[in-house]
């Protein structure tokens, strides 16, 4: 690894070096290192690019990092990984792509996360997108996350994209048996002309199943936001989405909520507001010595910590 | 000490302009001074004078003899004028210990930031983390408010109606606050406040009416004429 890989591992992972546990090290396309326990294997494909990653029934308290690094401009890449979790286990997924272009074309990352969860099995997946590089080529994301939760699964999935990320679409489609929860925290910052669509849409199949799907988002400059949150309520379940975003300069935010209930027992909620930074906040800031551009600083951090 | 000078406010309204602080000289020493009277009357964009939210048409302000008028927001508290919002602002993702920390314009141990909350009767430990959004009551939030006041520690604090929104009673305990504020602190204090229990512990008392000074001097010379009404009345004649 170089410098800049050191730094874009940092960024997406938290990690200076190759993490403890289970790890699967992409980087340029190549495989940059492999870990693997007594519980939780890595497998690369035969049939296309990406690995499995198949975690035994019971594996308790275990991690697996799956970095992705990119920083030879014009790479454009199709992975698909899938996860095979199975019953009882609690376990802690980080995925994270960094994308370093200082050339002038587009460096390109799709990955096609699989995750089947088995029954009673607690998942947190952390997932962490960043760009940086001073080329005028574009730095693309395009994540889908497919989730499927067997009975009584819980699923927490924690995805952040602060900077440096150009163009981003997000799919995320989940399908939850009896019992199951998923829980979505969606962090997203744009700036200059970046654009990012992120669609979630979330099946509750399941008797007792319940998701929560929370976006926050800053526009800034001149970027442009989609958000879709679709909650299909096909049985006696709960759902809940909320989109909340800030909007500056010359931005724009378009939150399309959609919930349907297709069961009488199914009890769906949207919020979504938009809207610039108050100007009383600042104010109550200012009067505690803050310069507007730190008040502002201040509301932008807390609203997407 | 902070003076007013020839100070009048005036807001554009479709014939002519509406004036809200009428050419007010007032100067005010360290100690404890509530101004009070009608709704209406100025007593909130006197505030804002003072704190630099809004700047005066006419006239000038001056802090221990330095003019301070066309000052911006953040010079005013940093030159030492703390303000306490009549309506808290909610701030979503900042915490209580967050915003008593940028009072505080230092570090704080969560110890530290603890006891500014335990100076207004909040249990400390429930609050530090939290949230200051929609979860926290209005009376919750007026607490806190005042906390980041004393956390500042500045040598001009000015609160607007501290009692509004705050229920009997927690009120009893707000009383309490100021007392103790009035013991240790050397600073100028201003509240404004409709309140008999705060105009008692005043060491002086101002009557705005109509964007006029009605009435000022120590407590026993203004305060016993207060409720009988005449003031009231006359603004309505």
């Amino acid at each position: 690894m170089d410098n800049i890989q050191r730094t874009l591992l940092e960024q997406v992972a938290g990690l200076h070096e190759v993490p403890e546990g289970a790890y699967n090290l992409r980087i340029n396309g190549q495989a940059g290192g492999r870990g693997t326990t007594a519980n939780i294997d890595i497998v690369t494909k035969g049939d296309k690019p990406g690995i499995d990653i198949i975690i035994k029934p019971g594996t308790v308290k275990e991690s697996v990092h799956i970095p992705v690094l990119l920083s030879q401009t014009g790479l454009k890449e199709l992975v698909y990984n899938d996860f095979i979790i199975g019953e009882n286990c609690d376990v802690t997924i980080i995925a994270g792509c960094g994308i370093h272009n200082a050339g002038d074309q587009a460096s390109e990352h799709s990955g096609i996360h699989t995750f089947h969860v088995g029954k009673n099995s607690k998942v947190r997946y952390v997932e962490k997108h960043y760009g940086q590089g001073d080329g005028s080529g574009e730095r693309i994301m395009n994540p889908s996350t497919v989730i499927d939760l067997a009975e009584d699964a819980y699923m927490e999935m924690d995805t952040v994209q602060i900077k440096g990320v150009d163009s981003t679409r997000r799919s995320t489609k989940a399908v939850l048996a009896d019992g199951a929860t998923l829980l979505i925290k969606e962090k997203l910052m744009t700036h200059g002309k970046q654009t990012a669509e992120t669609s979630f849409e979330v099946e509750l199949n399941g008797k007792g199943s319940g998701t929560n799907v929370i976006s926050r988002s800053v526009a800034r400059d001149d970027s442009k936001q989609v958000f879709l949150a679709k909650i299909n309520g096909n049985n006696l379940c709960s759902g809940h989405s909320e989109c909340d975003a800030i909007i500056m300069d010359r931005a724009s935010v378009q939150a399309i909520p959609e919930i349907t209930a297709n069961h009488v027992d199914a009890a769906l909620i949207h919020e979504a507001a938009i809207g610039k930074i108050a100007g009383e906040q600042l104010v109550k800031l200012m009067t505690l010595g803050l310069t507007e551009a730190e008040a502002e600083a201040q509301i932008v951090d807390g609203f997407l910590k | 000490m902070l003076e007013l000078r020839n100070v009048s406010y005036q807001v554009p309204e479709e014939n002519k302009d509406k004036e809200i602080i009428k050419n007010i000289n007032l100067t005010l020493e360290d100690g404890f001074t509530v101004i009070t009277g009608p709704n209406g009357g100025g007593k909130s964009t006197l505030a804002k004078l003072i704190a630099g939210i809004i700047k005066p048409t006419s006239g000038s302000i001056l802090l221990d003899g330095k003019d301070i008028t066309n000052m911006d927001i953040t010079e005013h508290a940093k030159l030492g004028i703390s303000y306490a919002f009549q309506q808290p602002v909610r701030f979503k993702g900042i915490t209580v210990k967050d915003l008593i920390t940028l009072a505080a314009g230092k570090s704080l141990t969560t110890g530290e930031a603890c006891h500014y909350l335990s100076e207004v009767g909040l249990c400390a430990r429930d609050y530090i983390g939290r949230e200051v959004n929609a979860s926290l009551s209005g009376g919750e939030l007026k607490r806190i408010e005042i906390a980041m006041v004393i956390a500042r520690g500045t040598k001009v604090s000015v609160f607007d109606e501290p009692e509004a929104g705050i229920d009997l009673w927690s009120f009893q305990n707000l009383i309490q606050v100021f007392d103790k504020m009035r013991e240790r602190t050397k600073g100028t204090i201003l509240i404004i406040s409709h309140q008999e229990r705060i105009l008692n512990i005043a060491d002086r008392i101002v009557v705005l009416t109509d964007g006029e000074i009605a009435g000022s001097g120590s407590k026993d010379e203004i305060y016993p004429g207060l409720f009988t009404g005449e003031s009231v009345c006359s603004a309505l004649v």
